[in-house]
């Protein structure tokens, strides 16, 4: 009896773990973008290696690119200099090494972790990594994804494989059903805030149990993605008729005969009955809320109609809450909020567009809040174009945006001003992620939509019930 | 890489839990696409004001940590982003070794491949190392070893085959790129 990881894993190996050393463990798909590639090309061109599988790799652009219409698709210039030359160097490794590049003006660019799954790319069974931790989302398809550093990176690119040590395994099982207003995220928000930011390491995490059998595939990905907050390098959950049917026809699924080879493969994935995980955690989803953070780390979490916790002679704790400016004991529904930032790898889908803009119908956002959408990839923005999304969120005041990775991380100056407060639909709310001195509070698409028209921290089932 | 075998030094203690590596290196000095210069950013939002003094009461401002190599700080050290800046600018910086009672996965693995060592220790030498910062220790990596101004020995776990290659200076690329028959055999084998 095996847990889904042990087989992924044993099917990878081209050379088993030993006492002296680790597993040489193959890699199905690599995916690289402009930040943490550059460096590992350097190291190829130094030894005079070749990528050794460009038909396993992938690169896009998303971290430090515009979200501007005009620098991306206008001839204008990319305003921060070395975010262009960032990208220009991509550009000339993907050309020298035969990468297939996803390219600034294609339509087929967008986030990392947006792209791997909407082309078909990223598959059940198979071992996916990339140059960033949040890689984990791909484990939404019964994968083991996993974020990597650039040595690393490198040596994917010249070898196909990397050196691991068997992570152990955890099963999050979750039962009941989420109930209205309450979202994926806000399952994940409260999962981290359960085990702890470090609560995971060391472990691969599988999400099991009636309540994420029901989620679809986003948002299966929304929780895989945020894995890696509660410290564990990888999430997983098993595939299904819900997974097949997302990639069905995709254009890099499978397709014919080789389409029912895969899917007999795959049904062989999930873990078996019985079989052992080294942890074992059980939530009741039903009685889970909207939930947001109010500290310095994703683990820093309440419910959106709770209050901030108090606690006693902890430094840390103080300190965090002197960086947020909020006070311990104090509701955190209410808080003022400057800007609301709907987008990235966590919250940047179709699904998640929709929910957002299913609450902003007919509202307008608060004076002097500054709100901006940014679909998570050139996709997702031409279908949420075609479904009207976009004129909602305009009409409502927000801006709307070209994909990438935007706010979430601010390296394209998408930023928020310091001592600002965001509600954002990302991952970190780490000190100065959104911007030096920037204060930001994750939560759901719903929670920030009905913050954005309230101009305040808002439970959105006060819209729902209205 | 050169080996390491032995480091002394003075700690520079950060006492805080679960520094994650946008404090270590902030996104915004991502942008290159070298690894050079990575040491002038290293905890750039806590080092330096938003005009770009020197923030004199931060740790690392103040003469005593003037080079000190070995920094200790509280549990899950270098978590979040991947990036390797983390351990580029640690090192560029002049620590060679970091300790602390966990630290994360990526940033782990990230340090090892660098010659930055990643070193966790048990509650109680934890607490001792954060009450007395600037004490004078002494890592053995062979012996796997970290000694206290005390005298007190502690034993801490790094995996086995990151240790060989950074008592050698072995380098995990060649070691991979020796494994060539093996990952065509692999290739031939499952994806024929």
């Amino acid at each position: 009896m095996k847990t889904m990881f042990q087989k992924i894993w044993e099917q990878h190996e081209v050379v088993r773990e030993s006492a002296d050393t680790p597993a040489v463990l193959y890699i199905d798909r690599h995916l690289i973008h402009e930040v943490t590639s550059p460096q590992a090309f350097t190291v190829l061109q130094q030894r005079g290696l070749k990528v050794r599988r460009p038909d396993r790799t992938l690169a896009t652009i998303d971290h430090s690119s515009p979200t501007r219409t005009d620098q991306i698709f206008g001839g204008v210039p990319i305003s921060i200099k070395s975010a262009a030359s960032q990208i220009a160097q991509l550009q000339e490794n993907c050309a020298k090494f035969g990468v297939e590049l996803f390219d600034l003006k294609s339509d087929q660019r967008g986030i990392v972790h947006v792209i791997g799954p909407e082309f078909g790319f990223t598959q059940p069974g198979q071992t996916i990594v990339c140059g960033d931790s949040h890689t984990s989302t791909h484990g939404a398809f019964g994968a083991l994804a996993f974020g990597i550093g650039t040595t690393e990176v490198g040596h994917v690119l010249a070898t196909q494989c990397l050196l691991q040590r068997r992570p152990r395994t955890f099963a999050i099982k979750v039962d009941g059903a989420l109930s209205p207003g309450v979202t994926a995220k806000d399952l994940i928000l409260s999962i981290i805030g359960e085990i702890g930011i470090g609560g995971g390491t060391g472990h691969v995490l599988e999400y099991r149990g009636a309540l994420i059998r029901s989620l679809g595939m986003e948002e299966r990905m929304t929780v895989c993605n945020m894995s890696i907050e509660a410290g564990a390098r990888a999430g997983m959950i098993a595939p299904d008729e819900i997974t097949y049917s997302y990639l069905k026809s995709r254009p890099r699924a499978p397709h014919g005969t080789d389409w029912e080879r895969a899917l007999a493969h795959w049904r062989t994935l999930p873990s078996d009955d019985g079989a052992v995980f080294d942890r074992e955690l059980t939530l009741d989803g039903n009685k889970l809320e909207p939930m947001i953070t109010y500290g310095t780390n994703p683990g820093m979490v309440v419910a959106v109609s709770g209050s901030i916790p108090d606690r006693h002679d902890d430094a840390v704790f103080d300190k965090a809450l002197a960086y947020m400016g909020l006070q311990a004991g104090a509701p955190i529904g209410g808080q003022p909020v400057n800007v609301v930032f709907i987008g990235s790898c966590t919250n940047g889908r179709l699904s998640d567009l929709r929910s957002a803009a299913q609450l902003l119908r007919g509202h307008r956002i608060a004076r002097g809040v500054r709100a901006l959408v940014v679909p998570g990839s050139q996709q997702v923005k031409k279908a949420a174009e075609a479904e009207g999304l976009d004129r909602i969120f305009m009409d409502a005041g927000a801006e709307w945006r070209e994909s990438g990775c935007s706010m979430c991380i601010g390296m394209n100056g998408d930023t928020v001003g310091s001592g600002d407060y965001s509600i954002s639909t990302s991952n970190r709310n780490f000190e100065g992620r959104q911007g030096p001195g920037a204060r930001t509070l994750l939560a759901s698409p719903l929670t920030a939509a009905a913050s954005a028209v309230r101009g305040r921290v808002t439970d959105p089932r006060e819209f729902l019930n209205a | 890489m050169e080996p390491i075998r032995q480091i002394r030094s003075r700690t520079a203690v950060l006492p805080f839990t679960n520094i994650d590596t946008d404090q270590i290196i902030p996104a915004r000095f991502l942008r290159t696409t070298t690894r050079d210069g990575l040491g002038q950013r290293l905890f750039a939002d806590w080092r330096y004001g938003a005009d770009g003094s020197p923030k004199p009461e931060f740790v690392l401002n103040r003469p005593e940590a003037a080079g000190c190599t070995v920094l200790v700080a509280g549990r899950n050290f270098g978590c979040g982003s991947s990036r390797e800046h983390a351990p580029w600018a640690l090192l560029d910086y002049g620590f060679r070794a970091v300790i602390s009672t966990e630290i994360a996965d990526i940033f782990r693995s990230n340090s090892l491949k660098n010659g930055l060592l990643p070193i966790e220790v048990d509650d109680a030498t934890g607490q001792w190392l954060l009450e007395h910062p600037g004490a004078e220790v002494s890592i053995d990596l062979a012996s796997a070893t970290l000694r206290l101004p005390n005298g007190s020995a502690i034993e801490f776990t790094i995996e086995g085959f990151a240790r060989y290659c950074l008592l050698n200076g072995v380098d995990e690329l060649g070691f991979l790129i020796a494994k060539q028959d093996e990952i065509l055999a692999y290739e031939k084998r499952v994806q024929p």
